[in-house]
């Protein structure tokens, strides 16, 4: 079993006595005797040594054939390559084993990493001011909303049905709190529908860039109905994409979200990633989570520290419009390497083989007889198809054939399709053997 | 500097990292490029090819542009600027700054786990699936809950969880409560959570023990009131023992009862949050069950419940069928989704490993560790400084400096600050909000008596300083990477990306 607590006997025996004790039961005795765990009922099993405990989570990884499977999913992760230099430094003890840098005389590594972040996020996002991150794309999405909400004192969204269903999902569940009013807003042919301006103006018109469907959404009058309602623009991008389309905030955003995993953070089963926040500068003050601002020392020295600390949940307790303590700090910082690294250059080449990789599996699929696509709009770096027998069998077969296929999906309008998303991971070789076996798995 | 104890030595030492660094801007060539790509052979086509005229990027985002090996010295400069576990006792109280082993780290970083696009089919994540089924029921065991969620991926996020929890609990019977009971000592994120969860705050003060005052909170419960959230021990480190009582209170009015983990690992294995009556439970696996703070997070913020609530919990959770294969369901009244996807897996998957490293022996271990080390380090202090509360404590001990205020002019800022420059971190201050000049110490089980006998002298080098007067520690800390820190000037002239730095 482990020993991480290092005390000989005889330096219990000793610590006990100076603090008046005879037993370490009698540690507990502020806990009413009803209550306290007899051994027996502690029905968790005796401690391994490090070697045992390896060894089983060995077989459990083990039992993940998945991670073998070669990746054509997407949906809101991605098979993106990570520099060795992001994984080397960027699990360094120091930031790693750090807490929330609440003493920035000694923080400085972090504040230093996540201001350099927060610079790439807004620069990325084409909007004046990034936080330090949250929790993924889904969570920033909520605190976007949110915050929308709060600066219009409107509660109804319109949420496009182009978002992440996912996303959606968890915007939905936390409306039960905040009392928003969620409204759907269709696609018509992938592509969303917004309603004429109603009474019920929104405080929120969010959309996703490009959408869950892959498709390059019409931003332009995303941003038209936003301002002709008076609400404000959400813009749920994708960071990898955003190397070559136009930035949230050049198509007129207030608050652009992102999910951080494409950037530095292999799939991970679904976490830990990062929530990418943007905002324009006037909404700072109802930014969630922590901001990271430069400053100067008693000496005049450049230095960093979380800073309008003031909307934060521990001065601002039940007045707070966000209850966000931690956020995702190792990972952005993981996430401001893997962009560093990228770089000007890297970022725009990363987008292109990626939008390249997806034109050429896109073509070959579609020449397959009985393949079509699930909707006609424009698509970047994911596309749905149409599919002659239903998509879960056939990523059933393709796993079988050593291919995570895809995943499900509906046009929403009744039609389901398979999601696929390629990355510049995807060699020739791979997308063509893809392609053959799917050629089998549809009939 | 070095202390020794019964033959044993401890070490703290000032930092690296003096030096002012660059930001990766300033560090930029114009056309130089780190990133590479493998070779695809995949055809190449134009932007224009690719990307209709009207959705295309006028100019490439600006990102840094730097070598691969000044980046990584960049990166590796930034570290020597970093207090770190790893490097030293971090006594900040509520947020157990306990060693992780590093076993820990290896496990969660296998490629079986790390490359699972976690779209893929059941069949092909067995290892997953079963690992977090494993996870949820041993955290059922360890708080004495009937099911569990492992998506929130934060605590804060499963306090809002919870709330939501309630809120589904309160429609199920058909009624519409308005408040929730929290306690003047609770942490920020409570409240928060509350008026987010769409619940109105009833604060309940603490007696002079520093626990709950009961006849005030029976004051204060009625049929309005959803439900209590509690810390125990509470933030003070003190076990709330009246909680029997308390519990039963709470539910003669019909409301329900949510635990606050942040304090978990003093109770492990020692007694359970499910006997002393609590209804919904979150975890800090990042506190307790050793997940690596990271900066600042990631974390994972479980939620535990008893049996008439499971059919409420969020979905997805893993279940195991009767072919003994597992997959994926999600409960009859679930209040929906709280991630985009299953929570912070990676964390759980270090969790999981800490908990079998340790196993239930290994686990009461820690907390007799814990509480052994806070009230050696309690009464280690005492001639030192004021202790509101001065009697047995759990996990930690909230110390004040009052008396150093009243007789040298020094506040509890400065004492903290005075203790970087001893190779310290230093505890959380000016928390919980009842305890004037606070200073919050946790020493969590894996510092030695050494380790705790160097950071008690610190405390009393820092503690002779101020005694000298109010000029000393007011520049303090000056052997740190930087020295005290403007934090007004931040908030004042914000520069929270390198664009808006003024001119020149």
């Amino acid at each position: 079993m482990g020993h991480y607590v290092p005390h000989t006997d005889e330096e219990i025996a000793s610590m006990l006595a100076f603090v008046g004790l005879d037993s370490l039961d009698e540690l507990f005795d502020c806990v009413p005797e009803a209550l306290r765990l007899a051994q027996a009922d502690f029905a968790v099993a005796p401690g391994l040594s490090e070697f045992d405990t390896a060894a089983e989570m060995e077989r459990l990884a083990r039992a993940n054939r998945g991670s073998e499977l070669i990746c054509f999913a997407g949906d809101g992760t991605y098979d993106h390559d990570i520099s060795s230099m992001v994984r080397r430094v960027g699990m360094r003890t120091e930031f790693v084993t750090a807490y929330t840098p609440y003493q920035p005389e000694v923080a400085q590594g972090v504040l230093q990493a996540l201001f350099e972040y927060q610079t790439m996020v807004a620069r990325l996002a084409g909007l004046e001011i990034a936080n330090a991150s949250l929790y993924d794309g889904a969570t920033a999405l909520v605190e976007g909303v949110n915050l929308a909400v709060a600066a219009t004192g409107r509660q109804t969204v319109w949420l496009s049905n182009g978002v992440n269903q996912r996303w959606g999902q968890v915007v939905r569940t936390f409306a039960a709190g905040t009392g928003h009013v969620i409204c759907n807003v269709p696609l018509t042919d992938g592509v969303t529908e917004w309603p004429e301006p109603s009474d019920e103006a929104p405080g929120a018109v969010v959309v996703q860039y490009p959408n869950r469907l892959g498709v390059l959404e019409d931003m332009a009058e995303a941003a038209r109905v936003a301002r002709a309602t008076g609400a404000l623009l959400v813009v749920a991008f994708d960071p990898v994409a955003a190397g070559v389309l136009k930035s949230p905030g050049e198509w007129g955003a207030d608050v652009a979200v992102g999910e951080g995993q494409p950037f530095g953070t292999p799939m991970s089963f679904g976490g830990p990633y990062l929530g990418l926040f943007a905002a324009r500068l006037e909404h700072v003050r109802r930014v969630p989570g922590r901001i990271v601002g430069e400053t100067v020392d008693l000496e005049g020295r450049r230095a960093y520290v979380t800073t309008l600390r003031t909307r934060e949940q521990d001065i601002r307790r039940e007045k707070a419009s966000s209850n966000v303590c931690t956020n995702q700090t190792l990972i952005a910082v993981h996430c401001a390497l893997q962009m560093s690294w990228l770089g000007k250059a890297g970022l725009r080449e990363l987008a292109l083989r990626c939008a390249q990789g997806t034109r050429y599996t896109r073509d070959a699929l579609l020449a397959i007889d009985g393949v079509a696509p699930l909707v006609g709009a424009p698509v970047l770096r994911e596309f749905a198809l149409k599919l002659p027998v239903d998509p879960a069998r056939v990523v059933e077969r393709m796993a079988d054939e050593g291919f995570l296929a895809g995943t499900v999906t509906d046009d929403g309008a009744g039609h389901e399709g398979l999601l696929v998303a390629v990355t510049e991971r995807r060699t020739r070789t791979e997308i063509d053997a893809y392609v053959a076996a799917m050629e089998k798995a549809i009939r | 500097m070095t202390t020794t104890i019964s033959g044993g030595q401890a070490k703290s030492i000032p930092m690296m990292g003096r030096d002012e660094e660059p930001t990766v801007f300033e560090l930029s060539v114009p056309g130089r490029v780190a990133a590479q790509f493998r070779t695809t052979n995949v055809p190449e086509l134009s932007e224009a090819e690719l990307i209709p005229a009207a959705h295309r990027r006028a100019e490439p985002a600006e990102l840094p542009e730097i070598g691969e090996r000044d980046l990584v010295a960049h990166g590796t400069r930034l570290t020597h600027r970093q207090y770190s576990v790893d490097l030293g006792a971090y006594p900040l109280g509520s947020c157990t700054m306990k060693y992780n082993p590093k076993l820990c780290d290896e496990a969660a970083g296998l490629p079986g786990f790390a490359a699972v696009h976690p779209a893929t089919p059941p069949a092909y994540t067995q290892g997953w699936l079963e690992m977090l089924g494993a996870l949820g029921r041993v955290l059922c065991d360890i708080t004495g809950m009937h099911d569990v969620t492992l998506a929130p991926p934060a605590g804060a996020s499963g306090e809002l969880t919870g709330l939501l929890l309630m809120r589904a609990w309160d429609e199920a019977q058909g009624r519409q409560r308005t408040k929730v009971v929290i306690p003047d000592s609770a942490h920020g994120t409570n409240p928060a959570s509350v008026t987010l969860g769409g619940y109105e705050t009833v604060t309940v003060p603490s007696d002079d023990r520093g626990l709950v005052d009961v006849k005030a909170l029976r004051d204060r419960l009625d049929e309005d009131v959803a439900g209590i959230m509690l810390t125990n021990p509470n933030t003070l480190g003190l076990f709330e023992s009246d909680i029997v009582e308390i519990a039963a209170a709470v539910h003669e009015v019909g409301a329900l009862l949510y635990y606050d983990g942040a304090n978990l690992n003093a109770i492990l294995g020692v007694t359970r949050p499910g006997d002393m009556g609590f209804d919904i439970v979150h975890m800090n696996l990042h506190k307790t069950f050793a997940v690596p703070h990271g900066g600042g997070g990631p974390g994972a913020g479980p939620v535990a419940v008893s049996e008439r609530l499971a059919e409420f919990l969020p979905g997805p959770l893993p279940a195991q069928g009767s072919d003994g294969q597992w997959g994926w369901r999600t409960p009859q009244r679930s209040i929906g989704r709280v991630h985009g996807w299953y929570g912070n897996a990676l964390a759980l998957a270090r969790a999981y490993s800490y908990i079998l490293v340790n196993g239930g022996d290994g686990l009461r271990r820690v907390a007799e560790g814990a509480v052994l080390n806070a009230n050696w380090l309690r009464h280690r202090l005492r001639a030192t400084f004021d202790i509101p509360y001065d009697r047995p404590n759990m996990h930690e001990f909230v110390a004040s400096a009052t008396n150093i205020k009243r007789a040298h002019g020094v506040k509890a800022f400065d004492i903290a600050k005075g203790l970087l420059d001893e190779g310290f971190h230093a505890p959380t201050m000016y928390f919980p909000l009842i305890v004037a000049e606070a200073l919050m110490i946790e020493p969590t089980e894996t510092e030695s008596v050494q380790t705790l006998e160097a950071l008690a002298q610190a405390f009393e080098r820092v503690a002779a300083v101020a005694a000298e007067g109010e000029g000393e520690l007011a520049t303090a800390p000056r052997h740190t990477p930087v020295g005290r820190v403007d934090e007004a000037r931040a908030a004042r002239q914000l520069i929270a990306t390198y664009d808006m730095r003024p001119a020149g």
